[in-house]
């Protein structure tokens, strides 16, 4: 796959590059491109979600509210991240510190990497549905910048959950989708093995979203992917979360709720 | 012709369905005319089968006071999306012609024993309630209508959740939705959300879930994941009572399960609280 030229890859390789166990994780963007970080746990509610984390931190110099889904490396560590699949805690607590960040005028980063919101019973019962939707709707009015990257996967609704932003950037190999490419085959192909097919369909890749207006600029990747060298990958993060900080930060607060409004009202106008 | 097969032309017969209903739930036969007047509630099992976005209307707002808005905004197809089955396009157009209504969502202005609401009503019947582009445009331009009239909004949600065809402009419609109740709720207004079956995925996780107050209907399916996925992923069979709205209510997340004979009064009188 990494010997295709980046121009040849398909969305389904792009994918497997998505979700590739050596693709730099939250931890390691933390390590690369934050002078300092300090862990806030808990959604004062329930409990601690590992598999959504947050804190102040420190980039380039800038003081900003960090929060993203966290995968591990290796099998121990994504069992207590539980594979970057949040629980409605991790989303309570992402709104928890997203409302610090407001009380404390600090802009929000958002680094966005999950199969999906975790489809669990008990997950059902502390109410998935209520605590994504509650964050939808609260992201919208924040009174503070919000820039939001997608570094990985950004798997529907557990995606989505923490990234309505001002500025969403995605790395060149991430993908975002309504659904995964396995599920929409299973569902409208009637056959799982036709995801190829699936994800070139739902237009998932960077390219394709950046077309479509989904997404405000692509965050270029060593040839071959992230993995190949995370220093640069993570360079290139905070290069451009630093710029977008900077134009954000120059707009008036009410200017800029206004303008997420209406970015996010253009979406699907015929 | 041997004795054995059937005449070339079969008697005429009037169908079933003309005389029948079938409870979905629980397959019971009830007489047609007493399955319309009793608004399609299995008089044995107490089922609220689904109803039209029409038929809600009729059940919910004074006779006549019902004014469509924004029926020129109907669905996008931004992705140009086929699969194996054929053309998005094609089949929502298809969907068009069959059920009369110009997205999953039909809203408009009416009255609830004389107050004055703006409404939203979602039908399953359209590709599965799911929410499209123009759902969430025709959502949005509700919020801005109850703004703009001062009144109260109320969204009754049937859906599966977001609509594959329109891949991630249909998951940024969660975010559009709720950006404009954020709104209704900024000024002020009331926004009543009412959960009817099925309520699922996407639209659970976005304006179906943030009212003032949810409302469901008796028995209604409420959650976010599938109950199989849920299965395969907790390797675990599920209660048959797992994401009902009873289970919604015992966990919170429903303010009062109401019958629906019952539904037009009780929002009627939930306003009154609210000042109206």
């Amino acid at each position: 796959m990494a010997k295709k030229t980046e121009k040849k890859l398909t969305a389904w390789d792009i994918v497997q590059i998505a979700r590739h166990a050596e693709r730099p994780n939250i931890t390691d963007y933390i390590r690369l491109m934050c002078d300092d970080f300090v862990e806030l746990h808990g959604d004062r509610l329930f409990g601690d979600d590992r598999a959504l984390i947050g804190g102040f931190a420190t980039i380039g110099g800038r003081k900003v509210m960090l929060i993203g889904h966290r995968k591990g490396r290796g099998v121990e560590e994504n069992i207590e991240a539980n594979f970057g699949m949040a629980n409605p805690e991790g989303y309570r607590k992402a709104m928890r510190l997203m409302r610090l960040a407001e009380k404390y005028s600090l802009p929000v980063v958002s680094f966005v990497d999950t199969p999906g919101a975790y489809p669990g019973s008990e997950a059902e019962a502390r109410g998935q549905a209520e605590a994504i939707a509650h964050n939808l709707e609260f992201m919208a009015t924040l009174k503070t910048p919000i820039v939001v990257v997608v570094t990985g996967e950004g798997g529907s609704g557990g995606a989505l959950g923490i990234a309505v932003g001002d500025r969403i950037l995605m790395l060149q190999n991430a993908v975002y989708s309504v659904i995964s490419p396995e599920g929409c085959a299973s569902i409208l192909w009637r056959d799982g093995s036709k995801a190829p097919q699936a994800a070139e369909a739902l237009k998932i890749t960077a390219e394709s979203l950046k077309k479509l207006g989904i997404i405000d600029a692509i965050v270029p990747e060593p040839t071959g992917g992230a993995h190949i060298d995370p220093a640069a990958t993570a360079a290139a993060v905070k290069k451009a979360v630093l710029a977008n900080l900077d134009a954000l930060c120059a707009v008036p607060l009410k200017t800029l709720v206004a303008q997420r409004y209406e970015k996010f009202s253009a979406m699907g106008q015929a | 012709m041997s004795w054995f097969e059937k005449p070339a032309e079969a008697p005429a017969r009037v169908p079933t369905e003309a005389i029948w209903a079938v409870c979905p739930s629980c397959k019971v036969y009830v007489a047609r005319e007493a399955w319309d007047a009793a608004d399609k509630v299995c008089p044995r099992c107490n089922y609220h089968a689904r109803l039209s976005c029409r038929e809600r209307v009729a059940l919910l707002t004074d006779a006549g006071s019902f004014k469509e808005l924004n029926a020129d905004v109907s669905f996008n197809d931004p992705l140009s999306f086929e699969d194996s089955s054929g053309a998005y396009a094609d089949k929502a157009k298809a969907t068009v012609a069959k059920t009369g209504v110009g997205e999953s969502i039909l809203t408009g202005t009416a009255t609830i024993e004389q107050i004055a609401v703006v409404l939203g009503v979602m039908d399953f019947r359209f590709l599965g309630g799911s929410l499209g582009s123009g759902t969430g445009e025709r959502i949005r331009l509700a919020a801005e209508k109850a703004i703009a009239l001062k009144r109260p909004l109320i969204i009754a949600s049937a859906s599966g959740g977001a609509r594959m065809h329109e891949g991630i402009v249909s998951l940024m419609q969660m975010a559009k939705t709720c950006a404009a109740i954020a709104r209704v709720k900024e000024a002020g207004l009331p926004y009543i959300s009412i959960l009817t079956d099925p309520t699922t995925g996407g639209v659970s996780a976005s304006y179906a879930m943030v009212g003032d107050l949810n409302i469901a209907e008796p028995k209604a399916l409420i959650g976010f994941a599938g109950r199989r996925v849920i299965e395969q992923t907790i390797k675990q069979k599920l209660p048959d009572d797992f994401q009902t709205a009873e289970y919604t209510l015992a966990h919170g997340f429903v303010d009062h399960i109401v019958p629906r004979k019952e539904l037009k009064a009780f929002l009627a009188k939930v306003l009154r609280y609210a000042g109206y």
